[in-house]
């Protein structure tokens, strides 16, 4: 069979374009469970605090390779029958929720002792405290390095290729053993990535320099 | 919930865990050495704006930093035999492991260097040093020293990063993992104490990262 | 045949003229201070005289080393010239004995036995022999600032710049520092100082340059200078500081 260098990339694009959805779906549901995770990271109960703190080791320091064959195989034991879909989904969510509480821990720890205390001899309980005074202030310093960690999770997509989901690099593993051209195939992924990822860490740059500048 | 854990076929093959453990541990103690020697002579090339290879060095950073490193494997173990570049699955694992730790390590080395202050090295030129010199003696020690920990952080990552060097056949310990799992079809048993020694040596290796960093570039003895 | 001349020295950064025509002379052995408002040039007239800023045009001699616009042997000419900074920048990695063996090992290739006694004797000149094996973020600034002056005169220059040494220290650190220079001047070494101590100039001092406008503006013996100043500016400088 022949492939055109337009059939290539047009597999590819869909390829991409999967690659792109696990994304989102990873950032946006990593960040909804990376904040609850921030609670409980910084909360003053030790037992939730230490939980928070093991979960965070765990998924930091142990291969997101593995964190997927854990998710694969250990629903499969639950009597769930995981598409590499679902179990790609779920491992990415959990591994970004763990990078982005540490890395908005960080941030929250940078806003100064007063602005705890000052809300505290205000009456206002922990739970206000963080939303009214904290977090808004946490936020703009965590914008930058949060759009920063946006290109590790595209990044992290392309592991899911291992378990058979069937992004960008899994279609390019399946699109070189038809074409017998590996050099171009993971040259055009390398691309695709780079389109993708590129802009987020300029973003990135550009954030974290604006924040520095001289208000 | 029927199901019944069973660690003992897992743990009868501990002796390949082990093996697979310590290639994991060569192949990073490798790159990190290689990585690090590129990231001290990229970020050097990009903090005194050596032309033009702060602008290769600049492209190499960008390619590396954006792309994913499982790509970079595929690429240079599969793509590069089409350019007569023909690597065993270790020496391709090892080649992208020092790429990719180049890259990043560039750009945090040269964060350090940047943050060493001007006065340093105007002190060391009124010594009459050159500035090889000065960057030998004056700069080099207090810049990897103030971006060690971030440095050491990479390193961890990269290691852990390695796991996907099982899909080219590198013999390291996702592959032994992926091997015994197929031999007893205790999958999740076989991950999980998989998982543990990634993490065990995730912490040993951060541990003995900050060791050497106090040792080498505190300077305090 | 002076130790070191200055002749039609101009300095631009960018279409900023910070020297105009500078020309100066001093003889071995002279103790020589340059004071002037900030932005005059004085700190960047030091700086010029060891190569820290390269020059536009004109001409400086120091015993036999020649630097103009166009070329300089940095090396040979920074041997001859040493320096001493307001902020000490002693390297905060190194022993205070290794900050000053540094670059008797690097630059002149000695051993590390003779380094190490090189070290001692300066340090000792200072008064710090107690500190060798310190690290400078355990030393007062005044000693800091005193180690900066073992690590200059043990590559054995023949000139010393101090670029408004004292001026990072807290006031009752300053004494200590003025009679190490004291002890030095005492000695016979040519000293240049960039200095806002006007008692000290006067005191020690052989030469007094007043820098104005990116010239030198009045040179003359420190007490005849100060009692009776020959320009208004100088005059004014004089006023504005003792008031002050």
């Amino acid at each position: 069979m022949d492939f055109t260098l337009w059939d290539i990339v047009r597999n590819l694009l869909t390829g991409l374009q999967w690659t792109l959805l696990l994304s989102l779906v990873a950032f946006v549901c990593g960040s909804a469970a990376g904040l609850l995770l921030l609670v409980a990271r910084i909360s003053e109960q030790p037992l939730l605090r230490g939980a928070a703190r093991g979960y965070i080791e765990l998924f930091q320091g142990t291969p997101l390779l593995m964190q997927l064959f854990m998710v694969f195989f250990g629903l499969a034991l639950f009597g769930l029958d995981v598409s590499a879909w679902m179990a790609a989904a779920i491992a990415l969510t959990l591994f970004s929720s763990a990078f982005l509480a540490e890395i908005w821990r960080g941030c929250v720890e940078s806003i100064p002792r007063g602005q705890w205390e000052a809300s505290g001899s205000l009456a206002l309980t922990r739970f206000e405290q963080l939303r009214h005074v904290i977090l808004p202030q946490a936020l703009r310093i965590a914008v930058a390095p949060t759009v920063g960690f946006s290109v590790q999770v595209v990044k992290g997509t392309a592991v899911t290729s291992i378990i058979g989901f069937t992004e960008l690099t899994k279609t390019g593993g399946m699109l070189a053993n038809a074409t017998f051209e590996p050099f171009l195939i993971y040259g055009l992924v390398a691309v695709g990535y780079f389109i993708l990822c590129y802009p987020l860490s300029l973003s990135a740059r550009y954030l974290e320099r604006r924040l520095h500048a001289p208000a | 919930m029927a199901y019944q854990f069973d660690f003992a076929p897992v743990l009868a093959q501990g002796d390949l865990l082990f093996k697979g453990a310590l290639f994991t541990l060569q192949l990073t103690l490798i790159g990190t050495v290689l990585g690090v020697a590129i990231g001290v002579v990229g970020a050097v090339t990009r903090a005194w704006r050596l032309r033009p290879f702060d602008a290769l060095f600049g492209l190499y950073v960008e390619l590396i930093r954006n792309t994913p490193f499982i790509v970079q494997l595929f690429f240079i173990f599969f793509g590069l035999p089409a350019l007569g570049v023909r690597l065993t699955e270790w020496q391709a694992a090892v080649l992208a492991m020092v790429i990719n730790l180049g890259a990043y390590s560039t750009e945090i080395i040269r964060a350090g260097i940047q943050a060493v202050p001007k006065g340093q090295l105007e002190a060391a030129a009124a010594l009459a040093m050159s500035r090889f010199e000065a960057f030998r003696y004056v700069v080099l020690q207090p810049a990897l020293a103030k971006v060690w920990p971030a440095l050491s952080s990479q390193i961890v990552i990269v290691m852990l990063g390695s796991a996907v060097c099982s899909q080219i056949a590198t013999e390291e310990l996702s592959f032994a993992a992926n091997f015994i799992q197929s031999r007893n079809f205790r999958a999740f048993e076989t991950y999980l104490l998989t998982t543990l020694l990634y993490l065990l040596m995730a912490i040993v290796v951060r541990q003995l990262l900050a060791w050497i960093g106090q040792r080498l570039l505190m300077g305090r003895r | 045949m002076p130790l070191l001349r200055v002749s039609a020295l101009h300095k631009y950064y960018g279409d900023n003229h910070v020297l105009k025509g500078v020309d100066l002379s001093i003889e071995e052995g002279e103790v020589v201070a340059i004071i002037g408002r900030s932005g005059s040039g004085k700190s960047t007239l030091l700086r010029t005289l060891n190569g820290l800023e390269s020059i536009s045009d004109g001409v400086i001699e120091v015993d036999g080393e020649y630097l103009d616009a166009a070329r300089a042997d940095l090396r040979a000419l920074r041997q001859k010239v040493g320096m001493v900074f307001q902020q000490f920048n002693l390297f905060p990695h190194l022993t205070v004995g290794e900050n000053v063996m540094l670059a008797p090992q690097v630059v002149k290739k000695a051993g590390k036995a003779e380094a190490r006694y090189l070290a001692e004797q300066m340090l000792a000149r200072v008064g710090l022999s107690d500190k060798v094996d310190a690290y400078p973020d355990r030393l007062s600034g005044g000693q800091q600032q005193r180690v900066a002056i073992a690590r200059a005169l043990a590559m054995s220059p023949k000139v010393l710049l101090c670029d408004e040494i004292t001026s990072a220290l807290d006031p009752e650190l300053v004494n200590e520092v003025l009679s190490v220079v004291r002890q030095l001047a005492r000695e016979g070494m040519t000293l240049i100082m960039v200095t806002h101590e006007m008692r000290f100039a006067r005191e020690v001092g052989d030469k007094l340059v007043f820098m104005h406008q990116g010239k030198v503006h009045e040179v003359g013996h420190p007490r005849e200078v100060f009692a009776a100043p020959q320009t208004a500016e100088l005059a004014n400088f004089i006023g504005a500081v003792a008031g002050g």
